[in-house]
């Protein structure tokens, strides 16, 4: 998306269309002839793959929503008569299901991955605050659709999260009615629900042009966190990365499809196939897994408008990361410090996550208590002090020398990387 | 070094209030061998048959089949019923239609397009006739039940690709009636389940040996009751199960070809560059 393109349209008709709407040399600078870093691992092909999910979210969705009776008399039903009695029904609303958890997989995937390798750092700041909103959008967006079937956990995991506003002071109460549009969660809320469901997917591919369009002004950050030099230093994106995209995403649909097809229940919770009841409270109120580790942090502060503030408060915390990070060197590989505690914070919402699994009671709530608190100290101490305090390992001078002399420490390396992005 | 001590204080931390968890009074389910268990599972006709015919005898008395309609028991990967079979058995049910083009409602003989009707025409009239218990509907009972299998039991059942803990749940909850412990006393309305939640259920013991006729000479015991009716009641959940597992198979194929396809294009693209 930027620079000059290279781009020589060859057919009459590709001439003609061209000089009044390039897009076939926006298309070939940004998915052809764009220059990608020749050491990127595999760790970076999950944006690819969330690409991918997204547009099958959305193509699945839009033929679930055909079928779909946005009422509270109907709603549970009209999934089942979805599953039963329209042409492979069942399939598209596995896929669509499973589709959720697996677009959740990828992303955390690559949010560790921008982490581990500091992809938030100068210059890449606003690409991460793009992708930092994409994710709040995801969380909103499976939330919502997680209301939709209509079964007990739908309907009290409504419950719970809408009752959260309520802890807002002066006007807490005023919001939740307003959010129900009534007294309590029921057809208007699970209507407002459905028809927002269907528009934030889209507000999420809106923001991923932004952060693709971000990430082609910047240019992809790499395993050894140098800047692109030369063009020695890069390969173009087709075929190089489009193949090694192609390869991860194909090995990714065979996970996706061990979910759908043998085990598409395992993700979810059986008591969201018992019709909702407002009249009955399931024994435990758990979200899907991938929200677990949030829920666990709301439940580990004893007061609700403290855990309601400090839950949104995790997410909220990384938008500041670029800043947070004072170390000049951005990969992981070369900040021995850094490098463990990156784990330690993987093993930290690893474990926030089963302990949202489990009742709140006696050791869990200390343990989730104890991870809370490590997870902010992470960000708010650990991050900015370990950029003063640690000792980096020698820097390769270009990302070619690091290929070429494998990850042999360069002789003629320099410390502090090169930013001028 | 001392960063990976912390690590692993708070790993073992976060796990070791475990077990205290699992404290639960209910008794968990044995795993039962099923036929539609696996990649390659499939729904034993014969049982699924047997199983309609117990639901029919015994269950449908309280419980609804609301969702499962009478032209399934005749379609692919279902009990395997003939059109005609499955057009006997709707005739046999009084569906209420209606209006007529006299403003009312009438009973007519069922037809294939027809839904199992229910027992009961709504909760209350459940409720009023069974001491105020209300029998669930039966439709996805089987994907509605499950039991916790805890840490790190369930991540292997991911790989073992267990998906049948609603019938396990389900077959060890028919089978799981016994004396209460001593001590204990129940009102006339309760029942001492060994798996189910809590242990006292509002269902009485459903079956007794011999009750339900098997022509083929399958024992007629409680067991097989259960078994049968609870793979009857999976197929009644999931009825697309076979084409999935079949559509998954072919799936799965074709992926790995295509990711050793790919591989190899990858290697050869950039082998230039390496």
């Amino acid at each position: 998306m930027s620079g000059h393109s290279t781009y020589q349209p060859q057919s009459r008709f590709m001439k003609w269309f061209e000089a009044r709407l390039p897009v076939g040399a926006l298309i070939h600078s940004s998915f052809v002839a764009y220059p990608t870093p020749r050491n990127l691992n595999y760790w970076w092909t999950f944006g690819g793959i969330l690409t991918f999910m997204l547009a099958a979210q959305i193509v699945t969705g839009v033929v679930l929503a055909m079928h779909y009776t946005p009422t509270s008399k109907e709603a549970f039903d009209s999934v089942e008569q979805l599953m039963r009695d329209v042409n492979y029904g069942w399939l598209f609303r596995y896929v669509h299901a499973n589709g959720g958890s697996m677009f959740f997989l990828a992303v955390y995937i690559h949010m560790f991955r921008g982490l581990y390798y500091g992809s938030y750092k100068e210059p890449r700041e606003v690409l991460w605050i793009l992708g930092v909103i994409i994710f709040v959008l995801m969380v909103a967006t499976a939330f919502m659709g997680y209301v939709l079937p209509w079964g007990q956990m739908s309907f009290w995991a409504a419950t719970v999260i809408t009752n959260l506003f309520s802890a807002i002071p002066l006007f807490g109460n005023a919001i939740t009615l307003w959010l129900w549009g009534g007294f309590a969660v029921d057809q208007p809320l699970l209507q407002r629900f459905y028809s927002l469901h269907y528009l934030l997917p889209f507000m999420i591919a809106g923001v991923v042009v932004l952060h693709v369009w971000a990430l082609h002004v910047t240019g992809q950050n790499n395993p050894t966190g140098v800047d692109v030099k030369s063009d020695k230093d890069t390969v173009p994106f087709t075929p190089y990365a489009t193949v090694k995209d192609g390869f991860m995403l194909v090995c990714f649909l065979i996970l996706y499809g061990w979910f759908v097809f043998y085990i598409p229940n395992y993700l979810g919770h059986s008591d969201n196939y018992i019709p909702a009841n407002p009249l009955q409270t399931p024994s435990h109120i758990v979200p899907e897994w991938y929200f677990l580790p949030f829920y666990a942090i709301l439940r580990a502060i004893p007061s609700k408008l403290g855990g309601v503030a400090v839950m949104f408060g995790s997410i909220f915390v990384l938008f500041f990361v670029p800043w947070l990070d004072t170390s000049k060197v951005r990969s992981a590989k070369y900040r021995p410090l850094y490098r463990q505690f990156f784990w330690v914070l993987v093993v930290c919402c690893v474990g926030l996550g089963y302990l949202g699994s489990q009742a709140p009671e006696g050791g869990f709530v200390l343990a989730a208590r104890i991870l809370t608190a490590y997870y902010f100290l992470h960000f708010l101490v650990i991050l900015p002090l370990l950029g003063l305090v640690e000792k980096p390992r020698a820097v390769p001078s270009s990302i070619s020398e690091s290929v070429l002399k494998g990850s042999a420490p360069a002789a003629a390396g320099t410390r502090a990387p090169d930013r001028n992005g | 070094m001392r960063r990976l001590i912390l690590a692993t204080a708070i790993v073992a931390l976060s796990f070791s209030a475990v077990p205290a968890a699992f404290a639960a009074e209910a008794m968990k389910p044995t795993r039962q061998s099923w036929s539609f268990a696996g990649p390659f599972g499939l729904y034993d006709r014969a049982q699924l048959q047997r199983g309609f015919k117990v639901y029919r005898e015994v269950c449908a008395a309280c419980h609804g089949l609301k969702l499962v309609a009478f032209r399934t028991l005749a379609s692919p990967g279902g009990p395997g019923f003939t059109e005609a079979q499955a057009k006997a058995v709707a005739g046999e049910y009084r569906i209420t239609d209606g209006p007529n083009d006299r403003g009312e409602m009438f009973e007519r003989p069922g037809i294939l397009s027809d839904y199992i009707p229910s027992p009961d025409p709504n909760e209350q009239a459940a409720r009023a006739r069974l001491n105020g218990a209300l029998p669930p509907d039966l439709s996805v009972i089987t994907k509605a039940r499950s039991y916790e299998v805890g840490f790190p039991g369930f991540i292997f059942d991911a790989f073992k690709q267990y998906q049948e803990s609603g019938v396990d749940y389900v077959y060890a909850y028919l089978t799981g009636y016994e004396n209460p412990p001593a001590g204990v006393t129940l009102s006339d309305t309760q029942f001492w389940n060994k798996v189910y939640p809590g242990n006292r259920t509002a269902m009485r013991p459903p079956f007794q040996k011999d009750q339900v006729e098997y022509p083929d000479g399958t024992p007629q015991t409680v067991e097989q009751y259960s078994k049968d009716v609870t793979a009857f009641l999976m197929w009644a959940a999931e009825p697309h199960l076979e084409a999935r597992k079949r559509i998954g198979f072919q799936v799965m194929i074709f992926l790995l070809v295509f990711a050793g396809l790919m591989y190899f294009t990858k290697k050869k693209v950039w082998s230039a560059v390496h």
